[in-house]
């Protein structure tokens, strides 16, 4: 089986044999799933520049600030009140690892936009903690952000970024912030945590746009 | 953003092996030699990308273990037996092979002399790897830097950099190992995991406000960082890298 895509041999041009490595193509993956550069892991490796936090849900919000007509607000209890979505998708983590069919339950960023006027064009995740990562808005709207508080049907686990955490699968998962408290909309872009430190803007894995200039 | 256009793209380079010393039955030290190199910041990594004859393309990151030091290149590897990469890296490789690989990557679990202490470094089996770059970086500038280590192994042969630390200890440099699993006869340093009392007991006090970086194992990482907010250190300084059991 070629389990290698095309645009995994990008590049290869210029590259060169290594002598003596076969590799070990895993065959419970479907490799047309695993964007160039990663390989498939059934773990769910912990990544985080700093202590876990651990906010409880008693002392959790939610915020929507920014350029935007009416700030919005939600404690716990009324976030869980949103109507919220199963949500199985697939995770690549700009370390190597790919995790496939991942099951989350959360809220849609389109719930949370929901009416909200705005003449912004970008997004700043903000956690507890002080991390943050910056998107285009519309990499988080038309179903394809959401705010996660549930995996594999229990509570999300403070190292995986509970109490609730953000969910942009199409992007590197650094641009998914754990222990997200908000989301500041802005009419100009405004790199975050990973991409004043070396990691790319839009970290895009099927483009393998890992680093500065990829 | 004019952080990005500084620097260009980070290119695949050839990287010759001109080296492979073994450090302890499951790790091993590759030195490579690296015509461009850009130089680095200890605690930086790079990717490594292997390519098996049929095209087959597999990547993955390491810590630079080396410190600065022109074209030349340092990787230390922990073999996992059930790994892709690493295997390939620890028992295949050997003097003239070639690989490829680019960075330095990573500016935020970095330390340079210039950035003073003192320094809390605390590393589990080879989350020491990033750890050893900053103490050879410290000792290659002459630096007097209050730096600490403490290191959790498994047992004694698995102390990866054992007769270097050795060496290097003294001048402000303290290192103290614990060992979780065995110990040898006599043995007077820790023997069981690393806990809120060891930390307590090796490391500068909060109000010297200390640069602190842990890296190991993520269950490590987590109970040594936990350790050091719940002991009152800055949560802000406190930088951690994790490996799971995946690295491969």
């Amino acid at each position: 089986m070629d389990a290698v895509r095309p645009a995994a041999r990008r590049g290869c041009v210029m590259s060169f044999i290594s002598r003596g490595f076969r590799g070990r193509r895993r065959t419970d993956a479907d490799p047309t799933r695993i964007p160039p550069g990663q390989y498939s892991t059934s773990d769910f490796p912990v990544l985080s520049a700093g202590p876990t936090q651990h906010t409880p849900s008693d002392r959790w919000d939610f915020h929507i600030v920014g350029e935007v007509d009416e700030p919005r607000r939600w404690a716990w209890e009324e976030f869980q009140a949103l109507p919220s979505e199963e949500i199985t998708v697939d995770i690549h983590c700009v370390t190597k690892w790919s995790k496939l069919d991942t099951v989350w339950r959360g809220v849609s960023i389109d719930t949370l936009l929901d009416g909200v006027e705005t003449s912004a064009e970008f997004v700043i995740q903000y956690s507890d903690g002080g991390y943050t990562t910056n998107l285009p808005l519309e990499d988080v709207t038309g179903g394809k952000a959401w705010v996660v508080y549930e995996y594999n049907g229990a509570p999300l686990p403070p190292e995986h970024g509970g109490p609730a955490r953000m969910l942009v699968p199409h992007l590197y998962f650094w641009k998914s912030a754990k222990w997200v408290r908000g989301l500041r909309l802005q009419t100009q872009d405004e790199p975050g945590f990973w991409e004043t430190n070396g990691y790319n803007n839009y970290g895009d894995p099927w483009r393998e746009q890992r680093y500065w200039g990829d | 953003m004019a952080g990005t256009a500084v620097l260009g793209r980070l290119t695949w380079q050839p990287a010759e092996v001109v080296d492979v010393i073994s450090e302890t039955p499951r790790t091993k030290t590759i030195v490579f030699n690296v015509p461009d190199w850009p130089g680095h910041q200890a605690g930086q990594h790079v990717d490594v990308r292997l390519t098996a004859e049929d095209g087959y393309v597999a990547e993955r990151s390491y810590s630079i273990a080396s410190a600065p030091d022109g074209s030349r290149l340092e990787l230390t590897v922990e073999r996992l037996d059930d790994g892709e990469v690493s295997p390939y890296l620890t028992d295949e490789l050997r003097p003239g092979d070639r690989i490829e690989l680019r960075g330095p990557v990573g500016g935020y679990f970095v330390w340079t002399p210039s950035q003073g202490g003192p320094v809390l470094l605390v590393g589990g089996g080879s989350g020491v790897v990033p750890l050893m770059a900053m103490i050879r970086a410290r000792a290659a500038a002459g630096s007097e830097t209050e730096m600490r280590l403490l290191y959790s192994s498994r047992s004694w042969d698995e102390i990866i950099y054992r007769d270097e630390l050795g060496r290097l200890a003294g001048n402000d440099l303290t290192v103290a190992h614990t060992l979780t699993r065995s110990q040898p006869a006599g043995w007077a340093g820790y023997a069981r995991r690393v806990d809120a009392e060891m930390l307590n007991k090796v490391a500068p006090r909060p109000e010297e406000r200390p640069h602190m970086y842990a890296c190991g194992p993520t269950p490590f990482v987590e109970t040594a960082a936990e350790a050091l907010v719940q002991l009152g250190y800055d949560p802000r300084r406190i930088k951690t890298e994790r490996f799971g059991p995946t690295g491969g």
